[in-house]
């Protein structure tokens, strides 16, 4: 599904998004972006820098502080046919839109037998690591695969975050499109004393400036192996591939990129060839998502297992400001969880 | 700092109660009805700080003897008036039958809107028939103003096998982008901040078209409503947003939104939208707020805030009994009359319209929907399996069906072969 037309250019996460918008106002009209503070200052990540003075804005344009009001202006606009892309400053903020998304934006296509659809993306950046708290440090995934009629998307490099960005605006479905804030500027190892490496060094930064779109649905496998499947995404991607790296263990790393619809091929092949799985997330352990990819891989593949599926979360506290780094499942957590999987 | 309070009084917490419940006699007396015509229609082009008077006061056009008085009189000619009086009979004689069907086992539930009909009716006869309308549930009054065929209303609300919404939603939640009709939410206000939106939408395309919502009095106290009003403000969106004020969500009384402090229009004073309260049983003057509302809205001078000042004369749905929380025959006291009584009297005192005449379109409209409805009933009622196929079940969650709802439609037909035998068919 990719398509690549011209010489890639080193982009961190945050260029590469904002060259999807970039793409996405400039080859479809119907593309609208709005939110807190995205305008003429270019919104608090920058992720939308310089779109307002090249595209108008009426295209891209300040709300009101009021998620419930942008996510149900952007219902209405979509009725209209047009295609918003709202976003939401924090994940944790997202709250306040929630009925507007679970009840009107998910069921629109349903309940009206196809009358109206809701091709709306909603952008949020989310996940901890930068010493947010509690307020600016969720991840609240598991909420969002939960609703039916709305989908979910997850990047973990700036190449991904373009493509599937793209992808999503064109979708005729709702998409939350959450961003990983703590790899913007560069992947995490997940050793917070380490200083940041920039993009530029790392796979995935080369990035087109022309279109292209990563299709929906479909995992990427970061790392071929043998010994386990380790099923992740977003920043813990990053940290997986390094605990791996270091503790030198043969494991497979699937970036499932979606969520929902997720790729259950990729999954189902891979636990079956490793007979053992691992789930990795940031997020809160108790019904995130984690526990229904564990399930998915009991029903699927219980007679391949040869050891529990093992999950690496967040602890079910919220995100502690000066703890942040003993909630977060940091190298220590998934290396000793590596070695307890293979003992079994 | 001061620590002396001993001589105050306990703090008192009020809960709002209204002043008439079952066994009480209702006396309506206390209700201000002021004179035709006490405030005179402002320029459509007035400021919003100008004109905040009209949210405390009450536009009326039809007298209590029904003479169309004053300048907010629309002047509409004798063929328009008989058109929105067989509008609001028509819905009228929907409703009543439509209530008949759920007590007879036909459906589960159905909203009547009577003594509410000029809210849809005379509201939608202002607007230009592609005009947006996010109605909230008891506007059917739209969809037979704008003539959407009565019978799919009615196999929306049998959910049967001609229910173009597949008997997804509950009955009267249409849909009908044909006629510029939102499909209806049964949760409160949402579409509030859609009807905005869209109207930005529409005002960022550079279109003609404007937008128009409705909400009960009740529903203004949610979220949703005050976003809106933010984002019109702000936007100065071409959007005409409604309250019908009919006294009564479920069996809260208006005061427990808020209504013993203000009216609901002066909800809108704060926001810096110009706000109008009507008189939600006179239709004429429904009409004409409307008309200055669009007129204000076309012209690039921003939204409009109307609450229509009405009783819900039934109950809330099919599944409250209104005896049970509010005093008997509230309705016939009502200060501001009835509607279709209303337009009746006054078209009688043109010369243009008699009694005969009312009660014979009375019978004919009762027997077309009559007839509609054994047209209706012939594609199924709710429950005797002339529903859409099982597998319309799993489709448009998405527009592409994913594995999981594939797998999930292949276990529902196990089940049901489970259930029905081998010989089951998918239908």
């Amino acid at each position: 599904m990719v398509e690549i037309t011209d010489t890639p250019k080193r982009m961190n996460m945050i260029e590469a998004i904002n060259s999807a918008l970039d793409v996405m106002l400039t080859r479809d009209p119907d593309v609208v972006l709005m939110g807190e503070d995205i305008g003429y200052f270019g919104g608090v990540f920058r992720a939308t820098a310089g779109l307002q003075a090249k595209h108008g804005n009426t295209r891209v344009f300040d709300t009101p502080i009021s998620e419930c009001g942008i996510i149900g202006a952007g219902v209405g606009m979509a009725a209209y046919g047009l295609r918003p892309v709202p976003e939401i400053q924090f994940a944790d903020y997202i709250y306040p839109g929630l009925d507007q998304l679970v009840s009107e934006a998910a069921r629109m296509r349903y309940r009206s037998a196809n009358d109206y659809i809701c091709p709306m993306t909603v952008r949020s950046p989310f996940g901890g690591g930068i010493f947010g708290g509690q307020t600016h440090s969720q991840s609240p995934e598991s909420l969002f695969t939960h609703i039916c009629g709305i989908k979910t998307v997850i990047s973990s490099n700036p190449y991904d975050a373009k493509g599937l960005l793209i992808a999503a605006i064109e979708d005729n479905d709702p998409v939350i499109f959450f961003e990983p804030k703590r790899i913007y500027n560069g992947p995490f190892t997940g050793y917070y004393d380490r200083p940041v490496e920039p993009w530029a060094k790392h796979d995935g930064s080369d990035v087109p400036t022309d279109y292209y779109r990563i299709e929906l649905g479909k995992a990427a496998t970061v790392r071929e192996g043998q010994a386990l499947t380790i099923l992740v995404y977003g920043t813990m991607v990053h940290v997986v591939k390094s605990v791996v790296d270091e503790v030198g263990i043969d494991a497979e790393i699937i970036d499932l990129r979606t969520l929902l619809p997720l790729d259950i091929e990729a999954i189902d092949t891979s636990v079956k060839k490793t007979g053992r799985c691992m789930v990795v997330h940031e997020a809160t352990r108790t019904s995130g998502f984690g526990a229904e990819l564990a399930a998915l891989v009991q029903e699927r593949c219980f007679y391949h297992l040869e050891a529990p599926v093992e999950r690496v979360t967040g602890f079910d506290t919220p995100y502690p400001h000066s703890l942040e780094w003993a909630y977060f499942p940091g190298p220590v957590r998934i290396a000793r969880a590596l070695e307890k999987i293979m003992k079994d | 700092m001061t620590d002396k309070k001993s001589n105050l009084g306990p703090l008192r917490l009020h809960i709002p109660e209204p002043k008439f419940r079952p066994g009480d006699e209702a006396d309506f007396s206390d209700i201000v009805v002021p004179p035709v015509d006490l405030i005179a229609k402002p320029d459509e082009a007035s400021t919003p700080a100008s004109i905040q008077d009209l949210a405390y006061g009450l536009v009326r056009v039809l007298d209590d003897d029904g003479q169309a008085k004053g300048s907010w009189n629309p002047g509409l000619n004798a063929d328009q008036l008989r058109l929105m009086l067989r509008n609001m009979m028509m819905v009228r004689a929907f409703d009543d039958r439509m209530f008949r069907a759920q007590r007879q086992g036909k459906t589960s539930f159905y909203m009547k809107s009577t003594g509410e009909e000029a809210t849809s009716v005379a509201t939608t006869m202002a607007l230009a028939s592609d005009d947006m309308t996010f109605p909230s549930y008891r506007q059917q009054g739209i969809l037979i103003t704008r003539g959407y065929p009565l019978v799919q209303m009615m196999n929306q609300i049998y959910s049967n096998r001609s229910d173009h919404l597949k008997g997804r939603q509950l009955p009267i939640m249409y849909s009908a982008p044909s006629h510029s009709f939102f499909s209806v939410s049964g949760n409160l206000a949402t579409q509030y901040p859609q009807a905005v939106g869209w109207a930005m939408a529409s005002a960022s395309r550079g279109d003609t078209r404007i937008s128009a919502v409705w909400c009960g009095e009740g529903s203004t106290a949610e979220g949703d409503f005050h976003a809106a009003m933010t984002f019109a403000a702000v936007y100065n969106a071409p959007v005409i947003m409604q309250v019908v004020n009919n006294q009564w969500a479920i069996s809260s009384f208006s005061g427990i939104a808020g209504g013993e402090r203000t009216t609901f229009a002066a909800r809108g004073v704060g926001y810096g939208i110009a706000s109008l309260r009507v008189d939600g049983n006179d239709p004429l003057a429904v009409y004409a707020a409307m008309r200055w509302a669009a007129d204000r809205a076309r012209t690039n001078n921003g939204p409009t805030f109307i609450e229509y000042f009405t009783y819900r004369a039934e109950g809330h749905s099919t599944s409250d009994d209104p005896e049970a929380y509010r005093a008997a025959k509230e309705y016939d006291k009502w200060p501001l009359g009835d509607p279709v009584n209303r337009l009746k009297a006054h078209l009688i005192l043109l010369g243009e319209w008699t009694e005969e005449q009312h009660a014979d379109q009375a019978a004919e409209l009762t027997d077309s929907v009559k007839k509609m409805q054994k047209e209706a009933e012939a594609n199924g009622i709710l429950g005797h399996g002339l529903h859409h196929p099982f597998d319309t079940m799993f489709e448009d969650v998405f527009e592409e069906m994913p594995w999981h709802l594939k797998e999930q439609a292949a276990e529902l037909h196990e089940e049901q072969e489970a259930k029905f035998g081998t010989e089951w068919e998918p239908s």
